[in-house]
């Protein structure tokens, strides 16, 4: 066979005349040995079209292997040759009433596999015959011919009523083509998406499950991937078809195994919650994911992809299988970080001790992708663990003494977070984090360390100093930066209004004045008529009392979550996508939805509940706080969540009192030197100029308080300081509920802004 | 969601080349695999190129096998896994095909390997997958029959049609005839475990198969039974095992495929029925200021039920800032390469009175600062008649055919991803 070889190496134009003369022989052998030439230089990716009449000629024969070969370059090459196409149809159609039933299913094979419209209509007649022919090889070749002629003619499929005799095949005796039909019907239904082919009925489900038991492994992922489109009734039903599907959970196809395991997650939710049997189920699914995670590399991935899907919407499958999930040093690095992701969400009380062991160790690998996740998770446990949130504090202040720079970086942006977390409750650490100030050269670690000065500017003896060395270099920080630089310093400022002054006037007139970022220009602007107008609702607003962040904000949002759970084993499950918002030309694919549970007295309870969030439907972000990475989410986060008692609903407190008078001086010194003056104010301002804060509140009343409904956020997208505004107004009208969507969107959409 | 699974599949080799290409249904450019090719040349890795890579028109898929990629072109919402599945089940025919899947096995092939991608899948559907039915269409290719067929003229393309397929047991060709009936079962153990610093074990299990060679006449049904079936609470089958008798009786029953085939595979994951084979004793430290490091390994044995360990390797993979070794040991040899930081000790057998010892210096870049990361061990090693999770087969029984069949069981264990931590 090493002629193969040596063409792959040696084919020239000389050749090809060559193997038109073999090709025109007498000689059978020599023919065949020609065709196969012309095969295997297919197989390489030339271009051997030229040949076309003369292989064909080859076509009549008795030989099996010549035909084959033949059939072979025709599917390749029969679409760039019409014409010359329509030479082969009488050999087809003799071909299908061969009485070797291997050459019948051949014929018919191929012919549906050549795209040729003149072809297809010759098709018709021996596909027809094929459909009902005595041996259920050739039945089950044609079922899957007519998803290929549907694909090619769908209104001729038709027509002819090609449908129905598919339709038909579901109840064939011989599995194998029950299998077929199956998986033809799917895909022709795919591009039908109301039409009502796969129709089916306890009794079609009846022996769509009997034939699961008979087919090939590939039949069987046909079938239970149909079967979980279906509804069922009641929950006994549900009950049944998950004790048929069960067994399949011990197939050697891991495809198989997801398959199965996506019937069983979807029907589940059927069950009562108290029937014995769901307990079972649960217990039954552990293994079999398990296993999956000792198959290759590739399988393990897809494999954690669900997983990470299946532990979200039920973390009581694998809450005792954490140890499967610590790394490897050997895997590959997409199954690390999956792996990752899924110790995270399964992280408790009970195990995280060896949770955490394992995340330091990781901080210490070769992978630097890696062990920046690591310490991310490190920070997310502590943030999810309530209870070893000062053990993963600890954790992390021993690898900022390792002094590698990423992980110093990484650590410095989780403890943020875990501020945010536990306020006050960690101070003590700052000392430490302000050691490695100067190494700090990402941004995102510059910006956390940013925050974390601005916040705690009381406690840092020298934060005035910190912060001025960073204004050093405003110009040239990133706006993640120098927004967070703008942020901490008028929070400075309102703590320790004495010295600080001159540090908030350089600020405010950088970021007024000589940037070209909207963002961070209004920004200022709004800082900078706050502290002139009101110092007292300056305060409230910038160091009002901020929301916690929690474990949520890493979950996938519950009805998106639903529908993925519907799509185990698909790529969308992978990309954790709905289909729709990714699958190129996919035709009005319909949003799948987790049947509802039929026992009553469950169907109340809230973690499990299918009900979408009020105002948010499927294609929607997630209404959760961004942990990081959102810039102006961080400033608009700031700013809402005030204090019970606000400005206008009441008598100041003394506290607050004391603060003013403490400002009172600095202020007025401000104001009269520089705030007040409108001169210094450029002429040239987008947002609106007005007389002060309170004209901009009048100017965000006007839009109207949404007194329930949820704004859209388009309406506001061209002005992110009218987004800040409403977000303003909500803090101090205490909107409370609405605040935190309101805030995502709009921060969203300055983010938008900022990057267009 | 079903769909047209694969539209086309590329082989690409370990230097990203294109070697191969088929197309079930329009012909895909072969420049939609660049997406491919930007994935690879970021990985670090050959081993870390991101099975599913997005691009604007397609989804790629791929296998890595043997230094040979399978990548498949998708279009549409499809089974991930169901098209790896299919990958590996392609890449296992070429290699019971050709002895090897190697680019240059599947080069010296390609028509053999082009009529077996075409039996294999038809417009995206898996058509025949079994080895025994795929053999009945393409027979392999053999020298002597290569041969016989030169002189004959006769083909290598069955004619007969693949009796298996359509019958309830799709996976047995019919007419099977041997004069020596024989049915050898191995059973293989792999631990795999993580081993921390001072010793004691993160994590343990055990990834058991039975393999199968059954060369037997006829429609041979089998019974194989365990000692300690209970052993089995997380197992998977081949497609020919009667499930509901091993949910009832805990006896595996089955009419097997002919040939060798993977009859079940099962994991054993409560830590206390894994056994640690072996310890090992390990210093491997960086001096802050100088330019060395010390090396000391010591392996001993630990649980080996009184069996002998073999085959030990210990691979280790050094911190880039390590130069050479100079090390000594008590057994076997060590190569450590520069380029890669692999120390490779080859070990062989372990004498438990005098345990193999590895010893020496490390000398190192300096003027760097010492290496945070703290290198794994990895070891492999082969302890023959012992399946160490105790798992025991108590008979074997033949029904439906009359002769008397040799009967054969053999048992190994060895290390899978077996980590010691330093």
């Amino acid at each position: 066979m090493n002629y193969a070889f040596r063409l792959f190496v040696t084919f020239s134009a000389g050749e090809i005349f060559e193997l038109k003369a073999e090709l025109n022989s007498d000689k059978k052998e020599k023919k065949k040995e020609a065709v196969k030439k012309v095969i295997a230089s297919m197989t390489v990716g030339k271009d051997v079209s030229a040949l076309f009449p003369d292989v064909v000629n080859c076509m009549q024969t008795d030989n099996l292997e010549l035909k084959k070969l033949v059939y072979l370059y025709l599917m390749n090459y029969a679409k760039s040759q019409p014409d010359m196409a329509i030479m082969a149809v009488n050999t087809f159609v003799k071909d299908c009433e061969d009485p070797n039933p291997l050459i019948r299913a051949l014929a018919v094979r191929t012919m549906g596999c050549i795209r040729v419209d003149k072809i297809t209509e010759y098709l018709c007649e021996p596909l027809r015959k094929c459909l009902k022919d005595e041996d259920p090889y050739v039945r089950k070749t044609a079922a899957v011919c007519v998803a290929k002629l549907h694909d090619i003619n769908a209104q001729l499929v038709e027509d002819q009523g090609f449908l129905d005799t598919l339709k038909d095949l579901i109840s064939d005796s011989n599995p194998m083509v029950v299998a077929n039909a199956v998986a033809a019907l799917s895909e022709i239904a795919e591009s039908h998406p109301n039409s009502n082919l796969l129709d089916l009925n306890p009794q079609s489900i009846n022996k769509l499950l009997t034939a699961l038991n008979e087919c090939t492994e590939w039949g069987q992922i046909f079938i239970l991937d149909c079967l979980a489109n279906y509804t069922p009734r009641d929950d006994r039903e549900s009950q049944s078809i998950c004790e048929r599907v069960t067994p399949r959970l011990s197939h050697a196809n891991s495809a198989v195994v997801l398959s199965a395991v996506k019937v069983l997650m979807k029907f589940m939710e059927m069950l009562p919650k108290d029937l014995d049997y769901y307990g079972m189920l649960l217990k039954k699914l552990a293994p079999p994911l398990v296993t999956l995670l000792s198959a290759e590399p590739e399988l393990q991935y897809v494999a954690l992809r669900n997983i990470n899907l299946i532990v979200q919407k039920r973390p009581e499958i694998l809450k005792h299988e954490m140890k499967v999930f610590f790394v490897k040093y050997n895997d590959p690095i997409y199954v690390k970080l999956e792996k990752l992701d899924i110790m995270i969400r399964l992280a408790s009380q009970a195990n995280i001790a060896q949770v955490l062991a394992e995340l330091k160790e990781y901080a210490t690998e070769v992978d630097v992708d890696f062990v920046r996740k690591a310490v991310r998770a490190i920070g997310r446990c502590a943030i999810k663990v309530e209870q070893s949130a000062e053990r993963c504090v600890s954790t992390l202040l021993d690898l900022i003494q390792t002094k590698v720079n990423y992980v110093v970086q990484e650590a410095i942006v989780v403890i943020k977070d875990i501020f945010r977390k536990y306020p006050n409750k960690y101070e003590s650490v700052i000392a430490t984090l302000c050691e490695n100030l100067d190494s700090l050269d990402e941004p995102e670690a510059r910006a956390a360390m940013i925050w974390i000065v601005g916040e705690y500017a009381e406690r840092i003896d020298n934060a005035d100093e910190l912060l001025e060395s960073f204004l050093e270099g405003f110009h040239d920080e990133s706006t993640q930066v120098q927004l967070q630089l703008l942020t901490a310093i008028v929070k400075l400022f309102l703590k320790k209004p004495t010295e600080t002054q001159e540090l908030v006037q350089q600020v405010l007139s950088l970021a007024t004045q000589d940037s070209d970022n909207p963002d961070l220009r209004d920004r200022g602007y709004i800082y900078w008529r706050l502290l002139s107008t009101d110092p007292v609702a300056a305060k409230e607003v910038v160091l009002a009392e901020k929301p916690l962040i929690s474990e949520e904000t890493d979950l996938i949002e519950p009805t998106l979550l639903d529908e993925l759970i519907c799509h185990i084993g698909t790529l969308a499950s992978v990309y954790h996508k709905p289909p729709s918002a990714f699958v190129e030309g996919s035709r009005g694919v319909q949003h799948k939805r987790l049947p509802p549970r039929t026992g009553s007295n469950e169907s109340v309870e809230s973690p499990e509940s299918t009900q979408p969030v009020v105002g948010q439907s499927a294609d929607q972000p997630p209404a959760v706080i961004p942990s990081q990475g959102d810039l102006l989410g961080d400033l608009l986060n700031l700013d809402l969540g005030p204090p019970a008692s606000t400005v206008s609903s009441g008598p100041t407190s003394t506290m607050q009192m004391g603060a003013m008078d403490l400002l009172g001086g600095g202020l007025d010194s401000l104001i009269g030197t520089s705030f007040g003056s409108p001169a210094v104010m450029p002429a040239s301002l987008n947002a609106p100029v007005g007389g002060g804060l309170g004209d901009l509140f009048d100017l965000g009343s006007n839009v109207g308080i949404p007194c329930g409904s949820y704004v859209e956020p388009k309406t506001v997208s061209k002005y992110p300081a009218q987004c800040l505004l409403f977000s303003l107004r909500f803090s101090l009208l205490k909107y409370q509920p609405f605040i935190s969507y309101l805030t995502i969107s709009s921060s969203q959409v300055c983010c938008g802004i900022c990057e267009e | 969601m079903i769909n047209t699974m694969i539209h086309s599949l590329f082989l690409i080799n370990s230097t990203a080349d294109i070697f191969l290409e088929k197309h079930w249904k329009s012909v895909v450019s072969r420049s939609v695999c660049d997406y491919f090719f930007e994935a690879f040349s970021k990985a670090s890795d050959p081993e870390n190129v991101p099975p599913v890579i997005p691009t604007p028109h397609h989804y790629l898929i791929s296998i890595f096998w043997e230094k040979t990629f399978f990548v498949a072109v998708i279009q549409n919402e499809v089974s991930p896994l169901f098209v790896i599945e299919f990958l590996h089940r392609v890449a296992e025919t070429f290699q019971d095909y050709f002895g090897e899947c190697s680019e240059t096995s599947i080069k010296d092939n390609l028509v053999i390997v082009y009529e077996l991608l075409e039996e294999m899948l038809d417009n995206g559907f898996p058509l025949a997958t079994e080895s025994n039915i795929l053999k009945e269409l393409i027979r392999p290719p053999t020298i002597l029959r290569s041969v016989v067929n030169t002189i004959t003229g006769s083909s290598n393309v069955g004619n007969m049609l693949p009796s298996g397929q359509l019958s309830s047991i799709p996976w047995r060709r019919a007419g099977v005839k041997y004069s020596n009936n024989e049915a050898y079962f191995d059973v293989i153990e792999e631990i795999d475990a993580i081993i921390d610093k001072s010793g004691s074990t993160v994590f343990a299990e055990i990834q058991g198969v039975i393999d199968a060679c059954i060369k037997l006449t006829g429609m041979p049904d089998l019974t194989l039974s365990f000692m300690n079936p209970r052993l089995l609470d997380d197992v998977s089958f081949h497609p020919c095992v009667r499930f509901k008798r091993w949910e009832s009786e805990r006896v595996l029953s089955f009419i097997p495929p002919d040939g060798t085939f993977r009859l079940m595979s099962y994991h054993v994951s409560s830590q206390n029925l894994v056994a640690i084979p072996v310890y090992v004793k390990h210093n491997i430290s960086f001096r802050e200021s100088g330019a060395s490091g010390r090396f000391d390994v010591t392996i001993g044995p630990k649980q080996t039920m009184g069996k002998t360990v073999e085959g030990i390797v210990v691979t280790v993979h050094l911190p880039k800032v390590v130069l050479n070794t100079d090390l000594t040991s008590t057994h076997g040899n060590y190569t450590f390469d520069p380029v890669t930081k692999i120390l490779v000790w080859d070990i062989g057998k372990m004498n438990p009175q005098k345990l193999p010892n590895l010893k020496g210096t490390l000398s190192m870049q300096s003027g760097v600062p010492k290496p945070e990361e703290n290198p794994s061990l990895n070891i492999q090693l082969r302890i023959q008649q012992l399946a160490i999770s105790g798992l025991k087969v108590n008979r074997l029984d033949m029904y439906g055919e009359k002769y008397k069949p040799f009967k054969g069981v053999k048992y190994v264990t060895k290390a899978g991803k077996f980590q010691v931590r330093t």
